[in-house]
């Protein structure tokens, strides 16, 4: 008998340590998932800090001019007299750019990304992937040095017209910046594609043309087209690239042979100053931001809802 | 394919020689885009190797190209490079264990994961935007070294999350489960069974960010500074950066000027390429133990 109690004694205690033991972990594992998440939430404070700031440091300037004639003046002079702040010249020569590196890099990009992914044996693969990779991790500020001492002069041979800041210098350019990017989701989403679906077509007696223009890139297609989009975005967004090629007159019209100014590119000729804060230039900067910031989100977007669509219907 | 069988010799002689050119065009391609890589290297080599030398190196800015050197930007690049490692890293795998490791399935967590994605794409100059209010203006830090590595930081920490959460979705359940059922805590299975074996995964995923950190122009450049003539010594004083000094430079209109750009891209590109490639080495011994 007397030893059963003892057992039991002994369990209480055991329990008891075992109790206060864990709740000891219990706590430092809260507290560490705490902390934990905290990181991780640091990202949605980022995110509401630049929509706030973006937001609140506009106030005054829309105070002072209206969103309308913002969004639908043609003329952007906010330094020299007269002035005027019709942001569409910017965006006009943003498009310019990031259009101009779409027609340029897309085609390539696909191209290349049905390459490696259909004609490639393993051994080419693993040269060309890591030199396109090279070429994705070169600074940005590298390509807009590379655009005025090599891809300028080399237009200005072909078409004499052209001035020294020019809106096709800086889309071959950003164009170049955009291919890897292109290539590697395209190459992603080509892979996705079913192996049997192409093994179906040769069954039936396809060329490899056959197999991937009308099976593999098809059934890809929402993941290329997102892929286009996201490069567009990333196109819309460069900065030092263009800043240094395409110039600082900002212009509406199409003449790619001229200087032009994308929205970045305002952005950077206004900052590299120190700017007082509450001068109108300093409000400018942000209604510029604002508007490229809800550009570039529309666009993310679209390409995420794409490939949502595409993995349903899958 | 509205051509009966048999009697179309010359019709599929034309799908092979589509299909061949087909081949060449997407062959040409990727030979263009390592053609273009090629030139961009050749042309920097030819133009910037003149200029380097020891005194490149060890210089001040100057306002002759014969004298000037890049000690100020490379003292300025190291210190934020520095202090965003120090900030970024831990913030960074901090998070990404919470997502991948801890977090239930719920709308938060869905909601920060979304964030994380979208930030990630989130154009670099918004990020100066953000640092210019939040940072020199908002916490009155100026333009100092420790405003552009905290925006530095904000701007790489999404890219660091996602990678490092890849790598640890890699990482077999069957460790984290041997480890819970002799009884240890989920922390204890993640610090002692998991972040061990998705290390060198890890370790890639942060020299990815901090080389994309160290080339990055756009988000300092409302921070920096044109020209700076002295040291940095602490995390409050005016810098300038590697790449800053590389734009300046670039956008001068005298030759001798951009040669030095050449050099400093030299440095640059020098550093980030050997970053790379060792990135690129521990990846694939990461996959290939796997």
């Amino acid at each position: 008998m007397a030893s059963a109690t003892d057992i039991g004694g002994n369990k209480r205690i055991v329990a008891e340590y075992l109790k206060r033991r864990l709740s000891l972990r219990g706590f430092s594992e809260g507290t560490i998932r705490w902390i934990a998440f905290l990181c991780a939430f640091v990202c949605v404070l980022t995110t509401l800090a630049i929509v706030y700031f973006l937001i609140a440091e506009n106030i005054p300037f829309f105070q002072k001019i209206s969103p309308w004639a913002f969004l639908m003046g043609r003329e952007w002079s906010p330094m020299i007299s007269p002035h005027s702040y019709g942001v569409l010249p910017l965006i006009n020569g943003t498009f310019m750019v990031a259009i101009g590196a779409g027609l340029f890099a897309i085609p390539l990009g696909l191209a290349s990304a049905i390459y490696l992914s259909e004609f490639a044996t393993p051994k080419q693969k693993g040269l060309l992937k890591p030199l396109l990779e090279v070429l994705a991790g070169i600074p940005t500020v590298v390509y807009g040095f590379f655009a005025l001492t090599t891809v300028t002069p080399l237009l200005k041979k072909l078409w004499p017209s052209v001035e020294i800041f020019n809106a096709a210098s800086g889309a071959i350019v950003v164009g170049i910046m955009i291919l890897p990017l292109i290539s590697s989701l395209c190459e992603d989403a080509l892979s996705a594609v079913p192996q049997s679906l192409r093994e179906g077509a040769y069954a039936l007696g396809a060329t490899k043309f056959e197999v991937t223009m009308k099976v593999v890139v098809p059934g890809a297609l929402s993941g290329i087209m997102s892929s286009f989009i996201l490069a567009i975005s990333r196109a819309v967004g460069e900065t030092m690239a263009v800043t240094l090629a395409a110039g600082s007159s900002p212009k509406m019209g199409l003449n790619f042979g001229g200087s032009i100014q994308t929205m970045t590119a305002y952005i950077v000729q206004v900052t590299k100053g120190d700017t007082p804060h509450g001068s109108i230039a300093y409000q400018t900067i942000f209604a510029v931001g604002l508007a490229l910031f809800i550009i570039t989100f529309g666009l993310n977007m679209l390409a995420k809802a794409l490939v949502k669509k595409y993995r349903r219907s899958e | 394919m509205n051509v009966p069988f048999g009697s179309s010799t010359e019709y599929n002689r034309r799908r092979m020689r589509k299909d061949s050119i087909f081949k060449w065009v997407c062959f040409l391609s990727v030979a263009f885009a390592i053609l273009v890589l090629g030139v961009l290297l050749v042309g920097i080599l030819a133009s910037g190797l003149p200029h380097l030398n020891m005194g490149f190196l060890t210089n001040l800015a100057s306002r002759k190209p014969e004298e000037a050197g890049i000690k100020v930007a490379l003292q300025g690049t190291l210190w934020i490079i520095g202090l965003t490692i120090l900030i970024s890293v831990p913030v960074g795998i901090a998070a990404a264990i919470y997502l991948q490791e801890f977090a239930k399935k719920n709308r938060i967590n869905a909601f920060i994961q979304l964030n994380i994605a979208n930030l990630a794409s989130v154009p670099s100059i918004i990020y100066a935007l953000l640092g210019l209010a939040l940072f020199v203006r908002f916490m009155d830090l100026g333009r100092s070294i420790i405003a552009g590595a905290l925006t530095m930081s904000l701007l790489i920490l999404p890219m660091i999350i996602i990678t490092t959460q890849e790598v640890l979705k890699a990482v077999p359940s069957s460790l984290r489960e041997n480890s819970l059922a002799l009884g240890s805590t989920p922390f204890q299975a993640v610090v002692k069974q998991v972040l061990p074996a998705a290390a060198p995964g890890i370790m890639t995923a942060v020299i990815l960010g901090v080389s994309r950190a160290m080339g990055e122009t756009a988000p300092l450049i409302t921070m920096g500074q044109v020209f700076v003539s002295f040291s940095p010594e602490n995390v409050g004083d005016k810098f300038t950066a590697l790449p800053l000094q590389i734009f300046n430079w670039a956008g001068d209109p005298r030759s001798s000027f951009r040669d030095l750009a050449a050099t400093a891209i030299i440095i640059l590109l020098a550093v980030l390429l050997t970053l790379n490639a060792f990135a690129i080495l521990l990846r694939n011994r990461f996959q290939r133990s796997r």
